[in-house]
């Protein structure tokens, strides 16, 4: 294990303000290809660690790095979809998808063929000139998912990208999610409130406590990819199911500050 | 209801509107008794007058229509460059809007001699009359709009290290384009209304310059009603004219993506 982190975090406070500690001295690293998965009370951290990761915000104190740089010095690197989808709606799909790469300059005859190969991986190739408007939940969220691999990001952040599906959506995203990872090794860190979803989709599972935010526990998933349908059947995926969800329950309710 | 009928219904509908309208009117019309009859002149008697002061009012059209598309377009690009000043910040918005509020609140008779002081009667004064009036919904609607733009979208071209250029042009223009047709529309309103009101108190007949406003005052001081009726319908067209001709603009730009041009199949 000599390579060298992709995401470091060392001992990362965040207050807004003058306000309460929302992350307290998070330290962790993460691997280049690991898919971490981020689960944990409302109002935890979860979305304000990746909006540092993402240099949207400063860390307060700590060191946090990413490819060996600062957030914001290595935003070329990532690739962000928004728990919204977040398209403009006077553009179509196609143009949807084109923005981030125009916005860093891409060429448009490579930015053309990017949008179109990334849409064909999240298959919507023939929604290319439809407008969000006409498209469903789901698809909007595949438009995202593919804007954001079309800057073919080393890392990529996801904040309850499926929050708002229904299930049978979101485990069909959840493999095809996967099944594109297959093609690009990006490293991940995925916030969401589902442990069945967490399971499914990362090797790690950062399970985190509420008011200061911290690491409550680090869980290992084993389970080799490719991951399909029938890993959702299998006896270790369902152990793992349960133990992260009993862990979840153990996430202190009354905060710590609280109780002190 | 089908696409066909709901078409036929739009035109079928206002038209019966329309028959029942007329013959209110010569109902109320022949209802007065005869020496009071001159109050409301008959649809025919009015289209008699059309015929008979055709060129006066045709001259009088083009000179208000000249005005008001002057103040208009005037308003539109000043509107607009001001609009983007005020987004800046709200430190340049509470700095200017009192002043841009004493504007839109002097009356228009009351401006009126102040422009003629400064620009003449005629057209000039009525342009620019018009350009106060159309102005303020105009930058009202436009900033509001540039102003609320989605914070996620916002987000987005900070996540991507937008220039403040490209968060301009790219985001935050389009996304304040349904405020500025609320704006324009208004001011299409207005436009004309205020054309004909500023052609009343600062307009000039010199060299065939007067327009509909100027107008409706000879006639009514002739007592030439059916053509002090005519000129009102005038005015009343010019303002559908440029309304429909916004309407369209906005149709135009924003049917493929706004809401409020959605049309879903049931
Ligand atoms: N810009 C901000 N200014 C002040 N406080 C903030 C800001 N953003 C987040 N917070 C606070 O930080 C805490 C963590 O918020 P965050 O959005 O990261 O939670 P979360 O874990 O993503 O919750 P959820 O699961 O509900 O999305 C909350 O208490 C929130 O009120
Ligand atoms: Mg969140």
């Amino acid at each position: 294990m000599a390579a060298a982190p992709l995401v470091e975090f060392r001992g990362v406070t965040k207050r807004f303000g003058d306000g309460p500690v929302v992350l307290d001295r998070i330290t962790f690293s993460a691997q280049p290809g690991d898919f971490v998965s981020l689960i944990g009370p409302s109002g935890c951290g979860k979305s304000t660690a990746l909006r540092l990761l993402a240099g949207l915000s400063p860390v307060t104190e700590g060191e946090l790095t990413v490819a060996g740089r600062t957030p914001d010095a290595a935003a070329a690197e990532l690739a962000y979809v928004f728990q919204e989808p977040t398209l403009l709606p006077w553009l179509t799909v196609a143009h949807n998808v084109d923005l981030p790469q125009r916005l860093r300059g891409v060429p448009a005859a490579a930015r053309a063929a990017t949008t179109r190969r990334v849409l064909e991986l999240v298959r919507l190739g023939d929604k290319a000139a439809a407008y969000p408007r006409q498209l469903s939940g789901g698809q909007k969220m595949r438009v995202s998912i593919a804007r954001a691999l079309a800057l073919e990001p080393r890392l990529l952040l996801l904040d309850e990208p499926f929050g708002a599906l229904d299930e049978m959506t979101r485990e069909h995203l959840n493999e095809e999610l996967l099944a594109i990872r297959g093609a690009a090794a990006w490293t991940a860190f995925f916030v969401t409130h589902s442990v069945a979803e967490a399971v499914f989709l990362s090797n790690r599972i950062l399970i985190l406590a509420s008011q200061p935010g911290r690491i409550h526990h680090e869980v290992a998933v084993p389970l080799p990819y490719p991951r399909t349908d029938d890993t959702r059947l299998s006896r270790e995926y369902l152990d793992l199911v349960a133990g992260v969800s009993r862990l979840l329950r153990s996430v202190p309710a009354v905060p710590a500050a609280a109780r002190s | 209801m089908s696409p066909r009928s709901h078409a036929a219904s739009r035109i079928l509908l206002p038209a019966l509107t329309g028959a029942v309208v007329i013959a209110l009117w010569y109902g109320i019309h022949f209802y007065l008794t005869p020496e009071m009859r001159f109050l409301l002149p008959t649809p025919a008697a009015i289209l008699d007058a059309f015929r008979e002061h055709r060129a006066v009012l045709a001259s009088a059209t083009w000179n208000t229509a000249q005005g008001a598309l002057l103040g208009f377009g005037l308003a539109l690009v000043v509107s607009s460059v001001l609009a983007l000043l005020l987004s800046l910040s709200p430190l340049v918005r509470t700095s200017l809007y009192p002043y841009l509020m004493a504007l839109q609140m002097t009356p228009l008779p009351v401006l009126a001699p102040i422009c003629v002081i400064w620009v003449g009667a005629g057209l000039n004064s009525v342009a620019l009359l018009t350009f106060v009036i159309a102005f303020f919904p105009l930058v009202v609607n436009t900033t509001q709009g540039l102003i609320s733009t989605d914070r996620n979208l916002v987000e987005l071209f900070a996540l991507y290290r937008a220039s403040r250029w490209q968060q301009l042009l790219r985001l935050r223009v389009p996304a304040a384009l349904p405020y500025f047709f609320t704006g324009l529309r208004i001011a299409a309103t207005i436009a004309p209304i205020g054309a004909v009101v500023a052609d009343m108190n600062a307009g000039s007949s010199a060299g065939g310059g007067g327009g509909l406003g100027f107008q409706a005052v000879i006639y009514a001081a002739q007592a030439k009603y059916p053509a002090l009726f005519a000129t009102a319908l005038t005015t009343c067209a010019l303002g559908f004219v440029l309304n429909a001709a916004v309407l369209t603009l906005a149709w135009l730009t924003l049917r493929h993506w706004h809401d409020a041009y959605e049309r879903r199949d049931r």
